[in-house]
């Protein structure tokens, strides 16, 4: 066992003095080819209830090997919470990736970094649909100027409420923040086993409106060069607001500074809070709650009354990995499955809110409760740094951790947004 | 009294070293015998080299009697037979060691690995960017106070279910066997869950019980921790518990009665018969706890919501994963598992030393 330890240092030793041997890197370099027959591969998320998405994907798939002979076509539903493995081993090993994936659209930037991503700039201009394409939707596929990807859905938030618990205590829909505030406080007074407005510490996109609406930014600036703009004097002004709602008199921070944005939503679902920022995406889980018929929903009010508070455009695009050889096929496929109709139609199956301005008109008219979401939308919503430093910021929890730091009382919101404007800065610099 | 200790040690440690330890003092035979080959032996070598010779010594016999050559003899044969398992060992841990090591050297990202960027070396870049963290610093004194408190807790629990094992009837051992077995083959995740739930501030029924109101027991940096020990604890000890109970049933049972009366308490029992006899389990039992529990990851992860608030709950692993894995610096993450394992080698090796000084051989 001694000897094999020796024996093991020594071997390293000897590797790492012949620097000349590296770790193992693959070449992901687009190929030549673009064959027009074959078989393509496809992956697409599996959602919670995935029938009704494979349906209408299943529909597109068979126009598109219809119209396209030769062709076929196979599509693979992975599962969201695995995704990350699942993409990484495909940029590592062209031959297993397939040619066309959906991918959440915070990571772009750093995908496009691994060097997965096809740039498509040219074909999406060309494509007829594209000129429809909202702009925040538009940013979520772009890097230094360049596309790498349609958009596919987007998700945006905004504030649920209690409408029996406002008739009852005759409050009025806030419409500004400071409003928002104080009727959320009216009504943990009035009914302490409720928390006014429901609000999480690690609730990222639930907190970033107070910073935005604030005049408040993650980070500004283009291309390679990011500076974290979270400690600006606007942006504290938002992190104040938002951390200012944790305490006794609405949302205790014992309880509520580890919340993420699923705590908020099943407190509320539960019939335990008065008012929660929820997306678009969680109609569903709030219409299986308790609160079924008893509550109603309008944009995050902004500073000044009448205005919205501008929402994170969450979501996801669909994209054709650099390593396929049916360039032209694959792009027209991901043209297909991100197209109007589809997304018309994936919106009836699924309530996936559609990225092209027009078509979400369309199904707002047919759905009411979507209505306060495309309001958001259409009042501008924010998009997070296209840099690949933001996965990193993501992953090591920075803008949560400061959130935290403030609720609980450890730092001040001017230490706390500097220390975290600070690890920004440092991704950022490394990561490019 | 320190005699007697002696002799205790070097009848287990011909159990370690000889025949499998259980089977050993099953009949009480066993323990007379081995207690004889003992003494035929050669007492107080060090225990590697002794046996090497020995073992050496008698092929080197049979060879001379099949009579093949004295060079082969010299000592490639036991290579040979050795063989299969060093490559063995060699592929499954000295090359994945060496990759760590040379990785923790590298820019390695996932940019790296897939081809888009050179993978460029930048010496001792990672551990210079880790150690001039003063997170790092304080996550890693968390996580070496935590560790050792789950050990102790764990060691703790575990061997004194199993002299309750040894001292209750059939049924209630048979079901604190079943309780522990469960435990036992509870996923980290689904236990941790489960935890969480029973101390949940709103539906929990510990709170409950004890009237807490809703009191969350993961705000606070010291009761999360606390939390997250128990579940720990909880999911750790039954194999120290049925590892020792294993231990104490293949005790001679007229070494206990002898020492009972002698008018030993049942604790003097334990500290002066039982844990010297245990020792070579004790060893392997409390290595392996700090191990697992140096690396706990599942039960923080989850529990704390990847780290409690702002950060307090982190330990070295899920700071690993936070900063460099879920961000694929696998160069950065690879940095931080060679520290790990440099002071798990550091750990092992001082703990291994400090029981050779007290004249233990293992």
């Amino acid at each position: 066992m001694k000897l094999s330890v020796r024996f093991a240092g020594l071997t390293a030793l000897a590797a790492l003095v012949a620097t000349g041997c590296a770790p193992q890197t693959s070449s992901n370099s687009s190929p030549d080819k673009d064959e027009k027959t074959g078989t393509l591969r496809v992956w697409l998320f599996q959602e919670v209830g995935n029938a009704p998405k494979q349906k209408v994907v299943d529909s597109v798939v068979a126009g598109f090997e219809k119209a396209h002979k030769g062709t076929k076509v196979e599509v693979e539903y992975i599962p969201i919470d695995t995704r990350a493995q699942r993409v990484k081993a495909a940029f590592n090993d062209p031959a297993s990736a397939p040619d066309v994936m959906e991918y959440g659209n915070t990571d772009t930037a750093g995908y496009v970094k691994d060097g997965g991503l096809l740039d498509v700039t040219e074909e999406f201009g060309d494509w007829s649909e594209a000129k429809d394409t909202d702009p925040t939707a538009r940013q979520s596929v772009t890097v230094d100027g360049k596309l790498y990807g349609a958009p596919f859905y987007v998700g945006v938030r905004a504030l649920y409420y209690r409408t029996d618990v406002f008739r009852e205590l005759g409050l009025s829909v806030p419409e500004t923040m400071d409003e928002l505030a104080s009727t959320a406080r009216a009504i943990r007074a009035a009914k302490p086993e409720l928390y006014g407005l429901v609000v999480g510490g690690a609730y990222t996109y639930g907190a970033m409106p107070f910073v935005w609406a604030n005049g408040g930014e993650i980070a500004s600036g283009k291309g390679g060069s990011y500076a974290s703009g979270i400690d600006s004097p606007q942006a504290r002004k938002g992190i104040k607001a938002y951390t200012s709602l944790f305490g006794d008199d609405n949302c205790p921070a014992a309880k509520c500074a580890g919340m993420g944005g699923n705590d908020t939503v099943s407190a509320f679902a539960a019939g335990k809070a008065g008012m929660a920022i929820g997306g678009d995406f969680s109609h569903t889980a709030v219409e299986a709650g308790k609160v079924k018929g008893k509550y109603a929903v309008v944009p995050l009010p902004g500073v000044k009354s009448g205005s919205i508070a501008p929402a994170f455009a969450g979501g996801n695009n669909i994209g054709v990995l650099k390593s396929t050889s049916h360039r032209t096929l694959a792009v027209q496929l991901m043209e297909q499955l991100a197209s109007k109709k589809t997304q018309g139609e994936l919106f009836e199956a699924m309530g996936f809110l559609p990225t092209f301005t027009d078509v979400r008109q369309q199904v707002a008219r047919q759905e009411p409760f979507v209505k306060p979401f495309v309001r958001t939308l259409s009042a501008g919503t924010k998009f997070v740094p296209a840099s690949p430093a933001w996965a990193q910021i993501d992953s090591s929890l920075v803008l949560p951790t400061m959130f935290q730091e403030v609720i609980s009382g450890k730092k001040d919101v001017a230490q706390a947004s500097e220390d975290a404007a600070k690890k920004m800065n440092t991704a950022f610099g490394s990561a490019g | 009294m320190s005699r007697v200790n002696d002799h205790h040690t070097e009848t287990t440690d011909t159990d370690g070293g000889g025949a499998a330890g259980a089977s050993a003092g099953v009949v009480p035979e066993g323990s007379v015998a081995v207690r004889a080959r003992q003494g035929g032996g050669s007492p107080g070598r060090t225990p590697g080299k002794g046996d090497r010779g020995n073992r050496s010594g008698r092929t080197g016999s049979r060879r001379a009697a099949s009579g093949t050559s004295p060079l082969v003899s010299g000592g490639w044969t036991p290579w040979l037979y050795l063989a299969p398992a060093l490559v063995v060992l060699g592929g499954l841990l000295v090359y994945p060691i060496y990759q760590l090591g040379l990785i923790s050297f590298f820019q390695y990202t996932q940019a790296q690995v897939s081809g888009g960027e050179p993978a460029t070396f930048e010496g001792f870049g990672n551990y210079a960017e880790l150690f001039g963290d003063p997170q790092f610093w304080q996550v890693l004194l968390a996580t070496v106070l935590f560790a050792a408190a789950c050990v102790v807790s764990t060691l703790a629990v575990g061997c004194a279910l199993a002299v309750l094992l040894t001292r209750v009837r059939a049924v209630p051992r048979l079901a604190l066997m079943l309780a522990a077995l469960g435990a036992w083959a509870t996923p980290a995740v689904t236990g941790s869950t489960v935890w969480l739930f029973l101390f949940d501030p709103d539906f929990g029924p510990v709170n409950r019980m004890l009237g807490l109101g809703d009191h969350s027991w993961t705000y606070g940096r010291l009761s999360a921790f606390f939390l997250v020990l128990l579940e720990v604890v909880w999911c750790s000890f039954p194999f120290v518990m049925v590892t020792v109970y294993a231990g104490i049933r293949a005790v001679p049972g007229e070494v206990l009665e002898a020492a009972s009366l002698d008018g030993a308490s049942q604790w003097r029992i334990w500290r002066s018969v039982l844990a010297p006899m245990l020792r070579p389990i004790l060893v392997v039992v409390t290595i392996q706890s700090v191990i697992w529990d140096f690396k706990v990851f599942t039960q923080i992860y989850v529990m704390t919501n990847g780290g409690g608030i702002a950060g307090q709950n982190l330990v070295l692993n899920v700071y690993a994963y936070q900063q460099a894995f879920a961000s694929s610096q696998y160069g950065l993450g690879s940095a931080i598992g060679v520290v790990m394992l440099l002071i798990l080698l550091a750990v092992t090796s001082v703990y291994l030393r400090l029981l050779r000084r007290q004249g233990e051989e293992l």
